[in-house]
């Protein structure tokens, strides 16, 4: 029968964390030659089974079978040698060594029977890999120097390098431009000429129609069924991933925007961006668009304070804001909810509370500088109901909660602040639906109260969704403005390529 | 199910109480291989013998949270030291300002440990073995390299006195660590060293003065390396060139014991002040028993190692 053909059964596979049941009596095939893709909220269990296939994780209960052969792998590597790779969602180079080094770490080729390294030889295969995914970079380029999205396309040339059978992307898109999108579905489709089994995982929607096979969806560690992709709508899938009707996935605002708040006059940052002004009003959300590399996250680090400005000045309410620190602009009323959560935006060791009232605490002191602990402790459940944040205690270390929790984590911390003007750095890159609507709302809800945002994303239906106006960078210029309502993803498209 | 929880739940008490439980053990022990140890005399000698490393270990804690390392305690401390011995002899200064003088002078040696690390980026563990070479000369150079001995009775009570029978130096290490708990939990300070030592980017978008924390943190443990002069100098009754000598290793040791990351971010002070009394206990039984001091360093080695060790297998349960 069908069984036969199954390149990998997991039956009944169960895993559980301290305090958290992640999953449950889970089953799961995959078939040759077909993409089947993954999805469920963040928590649902998705990145828990992938780990357990690759060999990371050891299951609690439940059998593996490989080509109907019980296995048990200890290690990732014994995974590897049974023909199973995965590309990692976090992305874990080794950034001083080459791109080479990376690519044969584990599996360096050696001159002949001897010990010494063949670099000549390994040189020559990463370049071919390399130019597989379409990377035109020498191979002895440092990892440090590379782009995240280079990383990335690196990483799944080194999958690649295993001639795995199984071949498991954990969001291999989160962090590529549109371009290598197209590459690796490019390369996804040749993988299943030659009969691999691929098991991807992602939140876009859009992706996993044009690439999924097979499509199976996880809810709070729960199998909930596998599903012909011909055969199923969006709709559907959302509905079984979040158990609850999406309507309307950008909330309508009732924002009135008023008088100008913050101003950045011709700044100049060597390398980055050159030359940039824009304005933002009480109430508005402005969009930031551009590609990767583009200059955003740069810009707003230096609006922040974090990084210097070569040339350009900075003012909030018509008062120029001189030598800014990020210590000065939370003074001045700006929040800065950061790109990367985990190397920005948490502390992942601190429990959930401290992580909250880390940029409040000078608020949250009496008279004699003694942190006032029940004020904290109710300010940060206040919070935290405020923004359904799910955590079995406050003291719970954030770096164990979900990506989605974490988001609302820092952005708790910020909201404490009741700053005026808030910078968004892609604040739902990696999370699920349900929770990108709910920061979604919040972030609508704020604007009606009357602050002003600053939306950055790579995403281009949220930009459209969440913006009343919209400035595109480009190679680190401002290369064109759009209103909110005329907007659409060519005219983007078109400027965010001007300077490329 | 039950059952396979309950277990989980002793074994993670176990190992939450571990330390508390080994030495609990070693005392057991102790008492009864030797009857010299659960006495009276003994017990107070062993909180004079922990003071002087449970002080220092309690600053370098506060250093090792932001993720770094203070390699110069030993030397700050006999350099201190040097200058108490000095202004004894040499001034008719009251003792109260002599015992300032020496705790500002290694205040300002941390805070330079602290400058040059933070806003110059330099590695904590050179910039720190630099303070700890210089310190070493600097003491040298004042003494002559000789002892400053024949200080005054009455300063010689700060280590011999004692309040409701505990040791003075006990007293100031009780104070000392109320001070550094209140430092950790109740200040923002303490937030912010624990946020430094986790993630300090993620500190620095906070708003958080990083620059300026661990410049403090080094002053703090400059302060400990004083107080813990005026106590050493007043037990020996001298100041010696070679004091504090390698007691950089036994405050770090304390703080591995206590289970401090040494890349920061995780421990806590009462874990350093067992971890300096599991030290403190070992050599003081080992004393009572007679084993030479040659053993007693391979003793207090493997000791060191098991902690690391027990931490790292606690560690990866994950």
């Amino acid at each position: 029968m069908e069984k036969d053909k199954w390149v990998l059964e997991m039956q009944n596979v169960s895993k559980s964390f301290p305090g958290v049941h992640a999953l449950k009596e889970i089953n799961f095939r995959l078939l040759p030659g077909k993409v089947h893709v993954v999805m469920g909220e963040n928590g649902a269990g998705k990145s828990t089974l992938m780990k357990i296939i690759a060999g990371i994780y050891k299951a609690d209960s439940g059998k593996m079978l490989l080509h109907g052969e019980e296995v048990k792998f200890q290690t990732p590597r014994q995974a590897l040698h049974r023909g199973i790779a995965m590309i990692h969602q976090e992305l874990s180079p080794v950034l001083e060594m080459t791109i080479t080094e990376n690519l044969f770490l584990g599996k360096e080729i050696t001159l002949g029977k001897s010990r010494l390294l063949d670099e000549k030889k390994m040189n020559k295969s990463a370049e071919e890999l390399l130019a597989r995914v379409g990377l035109e970079i020498p191979p002895t380029t440092r990892m440090k120097n590379l782009s995240v999205s280079q990383m990335q396309m690196v990483e799944i040339a080194k999958a690649l390098s295993y001639h795995s059978e199984i071949i498991i992307m954990d969001e291999p898109t989160a962090a590529i431009t549109d371009k290598e999108v197209e590459k690796l579905f490019q390369i996804i489709r040749q993988l299943k000429d030659e009969n691999r089994c691929i098991v991807y995982i992602s939140h876009k929607m859009k992706e996993i129609f044009q690439i999924a096979d097979e499509i199976t969806v996880f809810r709070d560690g729960s199998y909930i069924g596998t599903y012909d992709a011909d055969s199923i709508t969006e709709k559907e899938l959302i509905k079984y991933m979040v158990d609850r009707d999406l309507s309307q996935i950008y909330p309508k605002r009732e924002n009135t925007i008023t008088d100008e708040v913050f101003q950045l006059e011709n700044a100049s940052q060597a390398g980055f961006f050159e030359d940039v002004s824009f304005s933002l009003r009480r109430g508005e959300i402005l969009g930031i668009a551009g590609l990767m590399g583009a200059g955003r996250t740069e810009l707003m680090n230096a609006v922040f304070g974090i990084t210097k400005l070569n040339a350009g000045k900075i003012s909030i309410h018509n008062r120029i804001v001189k030598k800014p620190t990020p210590n000065k602009m939370i003074a001045n009323g700006l929040g800065y909810v950061t790109e990367d959560r985990k190397g920005n935006g948490l502390v992942l060791e601190m429990g959930v509370r401290d992580n909250m009232i880390l940029a409040s605490l000078h608020d949250l002191m009496n008279r004699i500088g003694f942190i006032k602990k029940k004020k904290a402790a109710e300010l940060s459940l206040n919070f935290k109901e405020r923004l359904a944040i799910k955590t079995p205690t406050m003291e719970k270390e954030a770096g164990e909660l979900s990506g989605g929790n974490q988001q609302k984590i820092v952005l708790a911390k910020w909201l404490m602040q009741n700053p005026e003007i808030i910078i968004f750095d892609e604040p739902t890159r990696g999370i699920d639906v349900g929770a990108k609507t709910e920061i979604y709302k919040l972030i609508t809800a704020l604007a009606e109260q009357g602050k002003s945002i600053i939306f950055i994303s790579s995403e281009m239906p949220e930009i459209l969704g969440m913006c009343d106006r919209i400035i595109v960078l480009s190679g680190g210029k401002i290369s064109g403005e759009l209103n909110g309502k005329e907007a659409t993803q060519e005219k983007i498209l078109s400027f965010a390529g001007k300077n490329v | 199910m039950k059952t396979s929880l309950g277990k989980k739940q002793v074994n993670q008490l176990l190992s939450k109480y571990s330390l508390i439980l080994i030495i609990l053990g070693i005392a057991l022990i102790m008492t009864f291989s030797t009857s010299a140890f659960l006495t009276g005399t003994n017990l107070i000698n062993l909180l004079r013998q922990i003071s002087i490393n449970g002080i220092l270990a309690i600053g370098m804690t506060l250093v090792v949270l932001t993720g770094g390392i203070d390699l110069s305690v030993g030397s700050i401390l006999a350099f201190s030291g040097i200058i108490i011995a000095g202004l004894l002899r040499d001034t008719y200064l009251p003792i109260i300002v002599i015992v300032l003088i020496a705790i500002l002078v290694a205040c300002i040696m941390g805070a330079l440990n602290g400058y040059f690390i933070s806003y110059w980026n330099a590695a904590p563990f050179v910039v720190t073995l630099a303070m700890m070479t210089i310190g070493r000369g600097l003491t040298f150079v004042f003494s002559d390299g000789r002892p400053i001995s024949n200080l005054p009775g009455e300063y010689l009570e700060i280590s011999r006195g004692s309040i409701i029978g505990i040791p003075n130096p006990a007293w100031i290490l009780i104070v000392i660590f109320i001070l550094g708990t209140i430092i950790l939990n109740n200040l923002k300070l303490g937030k912010y060293i624990y946020a430094i030592g986790g993630n300090e980017n993620a500190a620095l978008v906070s708003g958080i003065p990083v620059k300026r924390v661990k410049l403090f943190v080094y002053v703090l443990s400059g302060f400990a390396c004083g107080v813990a002069a005026v106590i050493w100098t007043a037990r020996v009754s001298a100041g010696l060139p070679t004091a504090g000598d390698g007691y950089e290793l036994d405050a770090i040791a304390a703080t591995v014991i206590g289970g401090a990351r040494l890349s920061g971010g995780r421990g806590k002070l009462w874990g350093t002040l067992l971890g300096a009394l599991l030290l403190g206990i070992v050599s003081n039984g080992l004393d009572l028993l007679n084993v030479s001091s040659f053993y007693q360093k391979i003793v207090k080695g493997l000791i060191i190692l098991g902690a690391i060790l027990i931490d790292a297998k606690r560690n990866k349960k994950m």
